[in-house]
């Protein structure tokens, strides 16, 4: 019975991921594996193995109450901080799972640890228990559950620390920014090192096992805080889905404990996506996966590429209006600083006046725009911008120069044209979307500071550039207003 | 023994998916992330088995109460975000 409800929550979890891959059934997807969820929730409390219920209702009953808090309470632009924290959450049960697994095996001691997991075809020492001598018998399960405990310990605290990083980060509780400090690299070596080393002293067993449980608990935390600290920003949406495929793996690594296979499964397609997420997002950024991990990009100001400091050129609201007010076509491209702006549903209403003013309007949309995948189209939708009107990078570019304004909201590196011409810069050869090419360019810009990558954008300085310099909202509400009192 | 089958297994679900997600398109990530998320919170089974293993709230328990809270943040904020934008992505079809 057991089996067969986690198979149907199994085949449930499937069929919702590939729903969710497509606009038109998207929700439905999400509330089939919520379904799945269900099932594998209520079939393991029926399982013959629970014999007490309290605990588990009252964790339940106080899990929903704060997931329900959180999931109606957050705005849609602190989206991306808002996936890190529940990942963080998910991690760090999987550690405690590991960890309570490790605590209920010395509390019971093996024989019945093993019995309670594989059932009555192991229980054969049960008739003459002090004959069998039962840890050389299953030294191979044995050694099995304890691999499987510390990689469950493991990859959930990384993931647990490495996500409250980022959100703290995403958040702005503490900088972006990437860190890094001397010697980090040696440092993180030897805690590797010593993790290994309280591995193999926990799965051999003996009077140190307990006493390196802790060690490997230890330090995995702070392996996740020093494997997120040195990356920072533009990068943060690789972390992200990086971090959502760990606490993936580390459920199903917690699965590989208790023999479980809808842990296996999900964790592992949850892992699995995940991995694919941060590919594309790489791919997006022409950065290899390595690269982002060793991080540090953008940490130390990079020396002014090189020559004529030109002061951009500003122009107002009204300049701005102006010139918009006589335009064809424009793209607007968005980017993180129109989610801290929450410019969104003011930049929709521009919008549609520039429509109802003859206009082509489209919203052209990096991949790697904002703090996770899919950060821009969640803001715009939000809006109720029109989904025929959002334009992936590569549909947009080649009709770039026939556009009259693009207007880039607080977006930097993603239009920095560096990254076609100027070889020697850390982005040379990062797709971008060729705002530069369109007649005029409109920076809506909140201060003259750098991007998250901490480079001078040529962009700025380009002849047909002009920068709005305020917050995005109050710049694009001018224009608005201005569009509205003719 | 069967080891090897949740290896057989764990090989076999990570297949299928990158068979399943390799197609999505870039604006639904954020939302399959979301969902993937909540799904990854399935390690309350785990924390459900370890908090019911005995009767009383001895240090075991302790350990998977507080398992099945965290777990079911995750899944229950997880299922509810996503369901959220996912519905703004739907309204906005309707009223176009």
């Amino acid at each position: 019975m057991l089996t067969l409800a986690y198979i149907i929550a199994s085949i449930l979890f499937i069929f919702g991921i590939k729903m969710l891959g497509s606009a038109a059934q998207a929700r439905r997807g999400n509330v089939v594996s919520a379904v799945g969820m269900l099932i594998a929730i209520v079939a393991t409390m029926m399982d013959q193995h629970v014999l007490s219920y309290t605990w588990i209702l009252a964790g339940i009953a106080i899990g929903s109450a704060l997931g329900i808090v959180l999931a109606y309470s957050v705005k849609m632009t602190a989206m991306p901080e808002m996936v890190a924290l529940l990942n963080g959450f998910g991690g760090l049960g999987s550690l405690l799972v590991g960890w309570a697994e490790a605590e209920e095996m010395r509390r019971v001691g093996w024989p019945h640890y093993l019995e309670n997991l594989f059932g009555p075809e192991l229980s054969l020492y049960d008739v003459n228990l002090q004959a069998i001598d039962w840890v050389a018998k299953f030294s191979n399960e044995i050694n099995y559950i304890q691999i499987a405990i510390a990689s469950a310990i493991i990859i959930g605290g990384i993931t647990f620390t490495g996500s409250v990083l980022a959100y703290a980060k995403l958040s702005g509780m503490v900088s972006g920014r990437a860190m890094v400090f001397k010697g980090q690299k040696p440092f993180n070596a030897f805690l590797l090192l010593a993790m290994l080393a309280a591995t193999v002293l926990f799965v051999q067993g003996g009077q140190w096992a307990h006493v390196s449980l802790f060690a490997i608990i230890i330090v995995s935390l702070v392996l996740g805080i020093l494997g997120v600290l040195p990356i920072g920003g533009g990068d943060m949406p690789v972390v992200i889905s990086l971090l959502n495929s760990l606490s993936g793996l580390a459920a199903a690594a917690a699965g590989f404990i208790i023999a479980n296979n809808v842990l296996i499964v999900s964790g592992c397609l949850v892992g699995t996506s995940g991995i694919i997420l941060s590919v594309i997002m790489c791919k997006a950024m022409n950065r290899s996966l390595k690269n982002v991990l060793v991080g540090g990009f953008g940490s130390s100001a990079q020396e002014k590429s090189d020559g004529d400091d030109v002061e951009p050129k500003a122009i107002s609201a009204s300049d701005a209006y102006h010139v918009l007010e006589a335009a064809q076509r424009v793209v607007f491209v968005p980017g993180y600083g129109m989610a801290v702006a929450q410019a969104q549903h003011v930049v929709k209403e521009l919008g549609q006046l520039l429509e109802n003013n003859g206009a082509e309007v489209s919203y052209a949309i990096h991949p790697v725009a904002g703090r996770m995948p899919g950060h821009m189209n969640v803001l715009l939708a939000e809006a109720d911008v029109p989904y025929e009107q959002l334009v992936e990078m590569d549909t947009v570019n080649p009709t770039m120069p026939s556009v009259d304004v693009a207007i880039v909201i607080g977006a930097n590196d993603v239009v920095n044209p560096a990254a076609i011409n100027e070889t020697t810069s850390p982005i040379y050869g990062m797709p971008i979307i060729r705002a530069h090419e369109a007649k005029s360019v409109f920076i809506l810009k909140r201060g003259q500071g750098t991007g998250f990558s901490g480079l001078q954008n040529k962009l700025f300085t380009m002849p047909n550039a002009s920068m709005i310099y305020g917050d995005a909202k109050a710049t694009v509400a001018a224009i608005v207003s201005e569009f509205k009192s003719m | 023994m069967n080891i090897l089958l949740l290896l057989f297994i764990f090989a076999l679900a990570g297949f299928l998916g990158f068979e399943l997600i390799s197609k999505v398109p870039s604006q639904l990530h954020t939302p399959l992330m979301s969902g993937s998320n909540a799904i990854s919170g399935i390690t309350i089974v785990g924390a459900i088995i370890a908090t019911g293993a005995s009767t009383g709230l001895n240090f075991t328990a302790i350990l998977g109460f507080i398992a099945v809270i965290l777990a079911t943040i995750n899944v229950v904020g997880g299922y509810l975000v996503t369901d959220r934008m996912l519905a703004m992505f739907h309204n906005k079809k309707k009223g176009k």
